[in-house]
């Protein structure tokens, strides 16, 4: 079974833009301007890294959203035309300018938070941050869920297996192992924080019309 | 006439109360008389690039001098641009003041490598050595640190901010004799878990009642934390150590308890993992506090909000963007004392903003502390509107330095480049002593800077420019410049040797990954042999590759001392004499 996709998530998906060393060349708003679904102050949209291309979609037989544009931007659709090579995600030596010894402390904080963490980002349309949360700390959705909406201010709406998420403007899904993007909530919980990679807030309307679980 | 007729003993008196060295080089630029006696009562030299001078040379000429500050490597090794074993070795400097100067008192030294054998020197060397200062430096262990402990019984201040200590397992501290009494600063924060032992920490902080700055490391946990503080209630500047624990009552109670007793406390930081639970025991304090270093602390904005709002006297804070720009609303509006604002990245290499912090912060800062003056921000974007505004605002700026985390973003509005906003800066800000650039820029913002800011000292470049004119406009406009470091720019040959005097003028210029010329280097070397023009270069001899190759990184700066004889193989100069460099 395939599902196929109603054009909006092909139009109303282009959130990432192409951050080429040719900026001069680029105008933010123009490329913003058809999405009247996203909150227009699209400036305050965080951008992909520079050489990756927009997203493709993909048809899969899983209730899924389209791809995001992720960090694995090495991709062969690089739509613009650029004479310089981008930087890749390789970081520049150096930069941004953060003494070793901060860098050093940072470094530290991170492997000792991460280790016996299952810590995920989290993102949500229309709000210029991420944020990280231990999946650990959770012992199922209910409390997931009290997490995000304090985090985020928001309210997830009432889940159901036929219909996803009714009565809010915004749908929590998150991105599995195989790189699909699937609604929190299908899986058992078990099953979903070993899966889950990331997680996003996304608009209702970008969720409306996905189809039944695989 | 006056010159002739006031005795050596009234001069020297006069000279006493000239502190600075720029009057006391004026001072001694009046006549031979003056300058003879001046050299003989000088006791403090600052030495910026300890290769501008030999050690001898500034004992021929002070033969008197009881406190020295030297500094070593350029300012781009703090970001690993600077390959080990380049240099800035300090034990040549050592060796011979420690016969010249018996009474040296004082030693401080930045981003320089420093050797055991060097503390040891020191330590035997010097009987009344009072103040050792090791910021950024490397290279010694806590072996050297025992040997100061247990020879200098005067020793005042031992601050080792952001250096690498290798830890030997020698439990240092406990070096310093019980009849040791005289610490008055103590910085030991960059050290690791190891190479401190409570106990001993605890009998020394309670025999040194002039105790007035310490600052610990991390893995000191919270109960000892407490004991410290009642030991020295005295304190004026403290760090904080770990906080990582899930809440106690009791820890809690006994931690405020032991703030509140400290009356005389006006400068916090350390706070590495600490759990917002546990904040409000400082709040005791909050009220008179002058600085506060958030800037290792993983709490969010509501935290750093309720924190700041108690700490309505702040001058000075450093803070992680989880402030975000509601927090700096809050930080403008309770601290009108506010003098200097630092915000560095919490996850500077991830291409998505951590927190929603912007040029919204900064601007509301401007407006609502009308004593800032220093500023270094991290952000993602960035727009000529709020750095005009910001300009316009702030006068009064000294310091601004500004990273735009990404290279070569635009202003997020126009998609236009930063030059007429970082224009406005130079313009408005005629104090400016110090500017960081960065975003998108083209010649056009050097014009500006060029003929607006006659009083920058320092300028620090990435990324930016079109072409060697930017650099030119710099070199030729900027009549106070001293220190000039760039990387990943187009400039060239072309402004290089057209404004070669200049760099006469200045300490140092660095330059990597430019588009500068091994030929330009020996040129310039050749015209003006007061400059060490250094090529560092990794990949061999920058002559056996093509003659339009372009130099890695070139640090050009001047010198009285000739070229110096510790090169390491990967530093190229004009002279072909390997008996200039150190053997493999």
């Amino acid at each position: 079974l395939i599902a196929t996709f109603p054009n909006i998530y092909i139009s109303t998906t282009v959130q990432y833009i192409d951050l080429s060393i040719n900026q001069s060349a680029i105008n933010l708003q123009s490329i913003m301007v058809f999405e009247k679904d996203l909150n227009l102050d699209a400036t305050e949209l965080r951008l992909g890294l520079p050489g990756s291309s927009e997203e493709s979609l993909r048809i899969s037989n899983k209730r899924a959203l389209p791809d995001m544009n992720d960090d694995s931007g090495v991709a062969a659709a690089k739509k613009c035309d650029q004479e310089t090579a981008p930087p890749t995600k390789a970081q520049v030596v150096g930069w941004p300018p953060i003494r070793s010894y901060r860098k050093n402390s940072l470094q530290t904080k991170k492997t000792e938070a991460e280790t016996g963490g299952m810590y995920v980002k989290v993102s949500m349309d229309g709000a210029p941050y991420l944020r990280k949360i231990d999946l650990k700390v959770y012992k199922g959705y209910p409390e997931l869920f009290k997490a995000l909406e304090d985090m985020f201010k928001f309210k997830v709406g009432k889940y159901s297996e036929r219909e996803g998420y009714n009565g809010s403007e915004f749908v929590p899904t998150y991105e599995d192992k195989d790189g699909d993007w699937m609604l929190v909530g299908d899986v058992p919980w078990e099953m979903f924080i070993n899966a889950c990679k990331r997680l996003r807030i996304v608009r209702g309307s970008e969720a409306r019309g996905l189809g039944c679980v695989v | 006439r006056l010159a002739y007729s006031l005795s050596d003993e009234v001069l020297e008196h006069v000279f006493s109360f000239i502190q600075s060295d720029k009057d006391r080089n004026v001072v001694s630029a009046v006549c031979k008389s003056w300058y003879e006696i001046e050299r003989w009562c000088r006791r403090k030299i600052f030495v910026g690039n300890c290769y501008a001078v030999s050690p001898k040379m500034v004992i021929r000429r002070f033969p008197q001098v009881r406190s020295i500050e030297l500094k070593g490597k350029p300012h781009f090794a703090d970001f690993n641009l600077v390959p080990d074993g380049w240099g800035g070795y300090v034990l040549p400097w050592i060796t011979e003041m420690a016969g010249a100067y018996p009474w040296l008192d004082e030693i401080r030294l930045k981003r320089m490598v420093v050797t055991d054998e060097s503390l040891e020197l020191i330590a035997k060397s010097f009987k009344d050595f009072k103040v050792l200062v090791l910021a950024s430096c490397e290279g010694f262990s806590t072996d050297g640190l025992a040997a100061i402990a247990a020879s200098c019984k005067n020793l005042r201040e031992l601050d080792l901010r952001e250096s690498e200590v290798d830890d030997s397992s020698v439990h240092w501290l406990s070096h310093f004799p019980e009849t040791y009494t005289s610490m008055v600063s103590l910085n030991i924060s960059c050290l690791g878990s190891g190479e401190v032992s409570f106990s001993a920490l605890e009998r020394l902080v309670s025999r040194c009642p002039n105790l007035r700055s310490l600052k610990l490391n991390r893995a000191v946990p919270l109960d000892k934390t407490a004991n410290i503080l009642r030991l020295a209630p005295q304190l004026v500047e403290f760090s904080t150590c770990t906080y990582s624990a899930e809440l106690r009552s009791d820890v809690f109670s006994n931690l405020a308890g032991a703030f509140s007793n400290c009356n005389e406390l006006r400068s916090l930081s350390g706070f590495w993992d600490v759990v917002p639970d546990y904040l409000p025991a400082i709040y005791s304090v909050c009220s008179r506090l002058t600085s506060l270093n958030l800037s290792y602390a993983t709490i969010q904005s509501p935290d750093l909000i309720k924190l700041v709002s108690h700490c309505p006297s702040l001058q000075r804070l450093l803070v992680l963007d989880y402030i975000e720009d509601n927090g700096l609303e809050a930080l403008a509006s309770n601290c009108k004392d506010l003098q200097e604002l630092r915000v560095f990245p919490s996850d500077p290499f991830d291409a998505e903003p951590n927190a929603s912090l912007t040029e919204q912060g900064l601007v509301a800062v401007s407006l609502g502390c009308p004593k800032l003056q220093s500023v270094l921000y991290f952000c993602r974007r960035m727009s000529n509107a709020a750095l005009v505004t910001i300009a316009k605002n702030r006068p009064n700026l000294t310091r601004f330095r500004l990273c735009i985390i990404e290279p070569n973003t635009a202003d997020y509005l126009t998609g236009e480049p930063f030059d007429v906003g970082f224009g406005a800066i130079v313009e408005h800000c005629k104090d400016l002593i110090r500017l960081s650039l960065s975003g998108l820029l083209t010649d056009c913002v050097f014009e500006y800077i060029g003929k607006y800011a006659k009083k920058l000292e320092m300028l620090s470049v990435a990324f930016a420019g079109d072409s060697d004119l930017g650099l030119h406009h710099v070199l030729s406009g900027c009549e106070s410049l001293r220190k000039l470091e760039i990387r990943d720019c187009p400039f060239g040959d072309k402004a290089l040797l057209t404004n070669a005097a200049k760099l006469e003028t200045m300490r140092s210029l660095w330059m990597s990954s430019c588009s500068v010329s091994f030929e330009a280097c020996k040129l310039l070397s050749q015209k003006m042999p007061r400059l060490n023009v250094e090529v560092i270069d990794e990949r061999g001899p920058p002559d056996s590759r093509p003659k339009n190759c372009t130099v890695d990184k070139l640090y050009i700066y001047r010198s009285v001392a000739g070229p110096r004889f510790d090169m390491p193989p990967f530093v190229w100069t004009k002279d072909e004499d390997l008996a200039l460099r150190l053997s493999p």
